[in-house]
Order: structure tokens, then C-alpha cells, then sequence
């Protein structure tokens, strides 16, 4: 049970800011979804506007990045706080660049529906949906602070790399076999791609949460 | 890495009251060692034993032992006076003495202990005053009264008192409690400066001041010695969960 501090206006900025990391999260979660929802229905609009909600999401981010260096700069924290802190700034930057990457998902699917569909997308709505759950059980172990969970998420990067190599397999023999598909399947190419980063983003803060709560740094440890 | 101070099984009591309980703590030649904790918990008391101040509180008792270099500084044959001749005292309150100039202040404990000789006098001031950064600003008034410097001089001074009579250990009660933050940059400062030449032992309430200036971080709390270690590590990852609760401000 982790104890309050004395100054319970320190308790309450740790919170908010907690608070507005986890409400940039489930931004980016929507965004994953509508991005991979525009690809499969071939929705235009969708795959407009999540283009266009990437700007929320780097909002929240310069927001984010402005409140931790304003704690860092007053209250001079300490340890697990300390922690916490330079560990949320760090969240915040691999949050923006997987609403990039849906962002990047969204421009390729408005261009995917504009031309006949190559084939039915079976495998990377799977890895949308495996991407998207490892992005909000790494969220939800930094906001637990567990490092169990934290662990899982890691662990479950490699399925998604798998799955990503066996899109590109397939998409290769699409393209061997009737070189009219090469256009459509190097963007499908790419969308496969951007999952693999955003669940590799995904694993970044389950690794960083794993350093806040036991002061351990694993990166680049996990083969 | 030296030890040296050996503190083994330290005990303090004044009257019933137990203020330090089994204390072991190896303090390292030339680094600076900080002592933070809670009101109360036993750092000034841990500091003062180190050299023998409570042999003047008629109700203080010290077991257990305190070995300066290899020499028990409370076994019987121990002299007090040349204990605290080779372990100086910065105290929280700059105290020059009042009714003296600047540049008899410096030579005062040299002069105490008989050692001093006339011709060296000049150049132990000049050289104390300029080890602690002070030199230039009262060379031309070293006769002035000490009291008419500022606070952050007189502590400064107190420093090159301390240190005029070449101990090899400087203790620092709270040095730069009284002082404004620029004067206590420069106490910072100058620490880091004289660890070159002498082991430190601060005690501090400013655990950012301990993160700055120390090499290795003691935590007391009610006359425990919870953890003590590197100081990047007791600040950014402490073992014991007390020390973290301390130093992110939970409690104290």
C-alpha cells in the first residue's frame, strides 16, 4: 500500500497527471480501432478523421511533456516519484508516435478504398486488436504499477512480430504472383508494419513501468 | 576506499532516553558523508559522538566504539582535546568569536593549542581564509571584527578556523541552515572543494542539499540507522521502503 505524501497537493498533481496519460491512451486505443475499422469497411470519412485526430493526440503530449517539467522544476521529486515523472514524459512521446503510425494506417486505408480490395483482411484486424490490448494493459500496469502485467505485455510483442512476418509473406506472394498487386499490398505492407511499431511501443512502456516499479532497467535485455 | 571512521555498535543514552541504538556505520576518507532523518531521529547526536561532545552533558553514557583511523576515540587513554584537534565542528549558527578581529578568529584554535609560531601565523591565515573562497574578499581588512561580515562570511570563516588547525575530519551540523541560498551555494561549493583534503560529515534537514553535496547517504530514524549508501542510489532507488517514504516526502 503505498503511503500519501504530506503535501496532498503533490498527491493530486501525480494524479491528474496520471489521469491525462491514461486519457491519452484511450485516445490512441480509439485510434488504432477506427484506423483498422476505416481499412476493413473502407470508410473514407473515418479514415479522414482520424488523420485529423492525430492533432488531439499531439496536443496532449506537449501538454503532458509541460506538467512534468513544471513537477520536476517545483516539487524536486524523489525516487519512485522521480520515477514516475521522467518515466511519464518518456510514455507521452511513444504514445504520439503510435498515433502517428494510425495516423499513417488511416492515409493508407483511404487510399486502399479507392481501389479494388486485394483480399479479405483476416490477419491484420487481428493484429490491430492484439496491438490495441497491448497498448492499454501496458497503460493499465503503469496506472496499477504492475509489473506482472508489465511482463505479459513484453512477452506478448512476439506474437505480433510473428504475425507481422507472416503478412509480409503473404503479401510477397501476392505480389510475385500477379505484379498488378504490388501497389496495394506494399501499403497493406505498411499497415502491417505500423502495428508491429505501435505493439513495439507498446512493449517500450511496459519495460519503462517495469523501471518504476522495481528501479530495474530491462531494456534491451529481452532477446 | 578508506576507512576513516569505524562507528561499530554505537550507543547514545542521556538519562533514559535512547538516542542512538547500535549504530554501525564506516564513514570513507575524503568523501563526504550526509546524515538525513526526521527531527529527532539522532543525527546531531550520531555527529556530536564523533568527537566526544557529549562528555560534556553530565547525563550522556556512549557504549559501543568509534575508531578514528585505527584509535578508539573512547577508550580511556584517548584525550579529548586532541580528538576534536583532529575532528573540527561547523556548527548550524556561524559563531566567530565576537570580540575578535577576522584574522585572530582563524588563528584562534591554533593558537589554543600551543602550536602556534609567530612567523607562521600570516600564512596560515592567508591560506585557511583562501581554502575556503573568503581571502579576496577580506584581505584588505583582516583586523576588522568578525562580526561585521555577513553571515555567509562568518560561516566561510568558521570553516577556515576549523580547518587552520589542520583536522583531518570536518563535522557540519546544519552549515548552511542560516543562510540565504546564494551563501549556501557557496558552503555547497566549498565542500566539494575541501573533500579533496578532509573527510565530511554533514548533517543536513535539506535532503536536495544532501543529493548535491554528498558521496554516500545515511538514513536515521528514531536513532536507527535504516540505510545508508551511494547517494544517487538512496535517491533514486533507495532499498528500504522507510528511506523511499522519507526522501519523497510520505512522512518525516
Amino acid at each position: 500500500m503505498q503511503r500519501e505524501h504530506i503535501s496532498t497537493v503533490f498527491d493530486i498533481e501525480l494524479n491528474e497527471l496520471k489521469q491525462s496519460i491514461l486519457v491519452m491512451g484511450g485516445k490512441v486505443e480509439l485510434m488504432i480501432a477506427n484506423s483498422i475499422t476505416s481499412l476493413v469497411d473502407r470508410d473514407i470519412p473515418l479514415a479522414e478523421r482520424t488523420v485529423a485526430f492525430d492533432h488531439e493526440i499531439n496536443a496532449a503530449e506537449m501538454s503532458i511533456d509541460e506538467r512534468c517539467l513544471e513537477l520536476l522544476a517545483l516539487r524536486q521529486p524523489a525516487a519512485r516519484d522521480l520515477r514516475f515523472i521522467t518515466i511519464a514524459l518518456k510514455i507521452v512521446t511513444d504514445l504520439e508516435r503510435m498515433g502517428d503510425q494510425c495516423a499513417n494506417i488511416a492515409k493508407r486505408a483511404r487510399e486502399l478504398s479507392e481501389e479494388p480490395p486485394l483480399k479479405p483482411y483476416i490477419d491484420i484486424p487481428r493484429m490491430a486488436h492484439w496491438a490495441e490490448v497491448m497498448v492499454k494493459e501496458a497503460l493499465d500496469a503503469f496506472v496499477r504499477g504492475d509489473s506482472d502485467l508489465a511482463v505479459k505485455v513484453c512477452k506478448d510483442d512476439s506474437f505480433v512480430d510473428d504475425l507481422n512476418t507472416q503478412i509480409q509473406r503473404e503479401l510477397l506472394t501476392f505480389m510475385i504472383e500477379d505484379p498488378t498487386t504490388i501497389s496495394r499490398a506494399m501499403k497493406l505492407n505498411y499497415i502491417s508494419k505500423s502495428l508491429e511499431r505501435i505493439a513495439d511501443h507498446a512493449t517500450n512502456i511496459a519495460e519503462m513501468v517495469i523501471f518504476m516499479v522495481k528501479g530495474k532497467d530491462i531494456r534491451h535485455t529481452i532477446a | 576506499m578508506t576507512n576513516k571512521i569505524k562507528i561499530q555498535n554505537l550507543n547514545v543514552y542521556f538519562g533514559e532516553t535512547h538516542a542512538i541504538k547500535d549504530v554501525s556505520l564506516d564513514v570513507l576518507q575524503n568523501r563526504v558523508t550526509a546524515i538525513i532523518g526526521p527531527s529527532g531521529c539522532g543525527k546531531s547526536t550520531l555527529l556530536r559522538s564523533i568527537n566526544r561532545m557529549h562528555d560534556m552533558v553530565a547525563s550522556a553514557r556512549v557504549t559501543g566504539s568509534i575508531l578514528l583511523d585505527s584509535t578508539d576515540i573512547y577508550d580511556r587513554s584517548s584525550n579529548p582535546v586532541l580528538i576534536r584537534r583532529r575532528v573540527g565542528m561547523v556548527f548550524q549558527k556561524p559563531n566567530p568569536f565576537p570580540a575578535m578581529s577576522i584574522y585572530d578568529n582563524v588563528i584562534a584554535g591554533y593558537k589554543l593549542s600551543g602550536r602556534l609560531v609567530r612567523a607562521d601565523a600570516d600564512e596560515i591565515v592567508e591560506s585557511s581564509l583562501k581554502r575556503v573562497a573568503l581571502w579576496d574578499e577580506v584581505k584588505d581588512r583582516l583586523k576588522a571584527n568578525a562580526m561585521e561580515l555577513s553571515g555567509g562570511q562568518q560561516q566561510r570563516l568558521c570553516i577556515a578556523r576549523t580547518i587552520a588547525v589542520k583536522p583531518d575530519v570536518i563535522l557540519m551540523d546544519e552549515p548552511a541552515s542560516a543562510l540565504d541560498p546564494l551563501s549556501t551555494l557557496k558552503i555547497e561549493e566549498l565542500i566539494e572543494e575541501l573533500k579533496d583534503k578532509y573527510t565530511i560529515v554533514i548533517v543536513t534537514h535539506n535532503m536536495q542539499q544532501a543529493a548535491r553535496v554528498s558521496d554516500i547517504t545515511a538514513f536515521f530514524y528514531l536513532g536507527e540507522l535504516i540505510e545508508a549508501g551511494d547517494t544517487r542510489t538512496i535517491f533514486t532507488n533507495p532499498e528500504k521502503k522507510q528511506t523511499e517514504d522519507y526522501i519523497t516526502g510520505r512522512f518525516g
